[in-house]
């Protein structure tokens, strides 16, 4: 069974390193995430930011516009994530409130 | 490890220590809007500050900064802040976290979002920095700790 296993894992570690291969160059502008229009000809989310972040909010860093302004909401959900975290650890921690 | 056996060295160089690294943190948490930096990191610097200081002058005099018991509603402080603010748009006709109905007067739309994004950012720091100093804080006093 560990045999089997350990071949399984080598094979899917391949199957990861060649599936690397065709992935496009980092930074790379022809990238499919730095297109404007995707494949099939719907709008790309990256050059839409890219263009309209520094008018939307005065703000000169993208990355934070992106964080809290249009995916807001998200990061709203890993702050509960965090809290989550801390709720649970005093639940089964602390002995008596 | 009783108070008598701490070293007087790493007392007072984590004394000196802690002011200067909250100082950088809350520049980390309002540089966020220029360069790297925000809530995440600056929360968890203002973490390690405290931590410092409960592990170097002991937890009863470092409940003078951070009490033990603030952790858990501090935390939830700020995440009560991030949502209210998305609340706020929302009770003032926008949308959830839709900036540009926040209730600051004479500030453009562009100034609206940049505000939002920094009233945010102090929520998630808060909560951050609130949650990390509970963790260390229940795992000193739970089932495990003395």
């Amino acid at each position: 069974m560990r045999k089997i296993s350990l071949i399984a894992l080598v094979l899917f570690g391949a199957l990861l390193l060649y599936a690397s291969s065709g992935l496009p160059g980092h930074g790379d502008p022809d990238g499919p995430s730095h297109r404007e229009r995707s494949r099939v000809g719907s709008p790309v989310a990256a050059a839409h930011y890219i263009r309209h972040a520094q008018g939307d909010a005065a703000s000169p860093n993208i990355v934070t516009v992106v964080l809290a302004d249009y995916r807001g909401f998200d990061t709203l959900g890993e702050t509960i994530v965090v809290l989550t975290a801390g709720l649970v650890c005093t639940l089964i921690l602390r002995r008596s409130p | 490890m009783t108070s008598s056996s701490r070293n007087p060295i790493l007392i007072t160089a984590s004394r000196l220590l802690a002011p200067f690294i909250q100082l950088f943190a809350l520049y980390v948490i309002f540089h966020g809007h220029f360069g790297p930096g925000g809530g995440f990191q600056g929360g968890a610097m203002l973490a390690a500050s405290i931590l410092m200081l409960r592990l170097s002058v002991g937890a009863e005099r470092s409940e003078l900064k951070f009490r033990k018991s603030w952790g858990t509603p501090v935390g939830a402080l700020g995440a009560l802040i991030f949502a209210g603010t998305g609340l706020l748009t929302l009770l003032l006709g926008g949308r959830f976290l839709e900036y540009h109905y926040l209730p600051f007067p004479d500030l453009s739309r562009a100034d609206l979002h940049s505000a939002g994004i920094l009233l945010i950012e102090v929520g998630v720091s808060l909560a951050v920095m609130a949650v990390l100093v509970a963790i260390y804080d229940d795992i000193m006093e739970g089932p495990g700790g003395n």
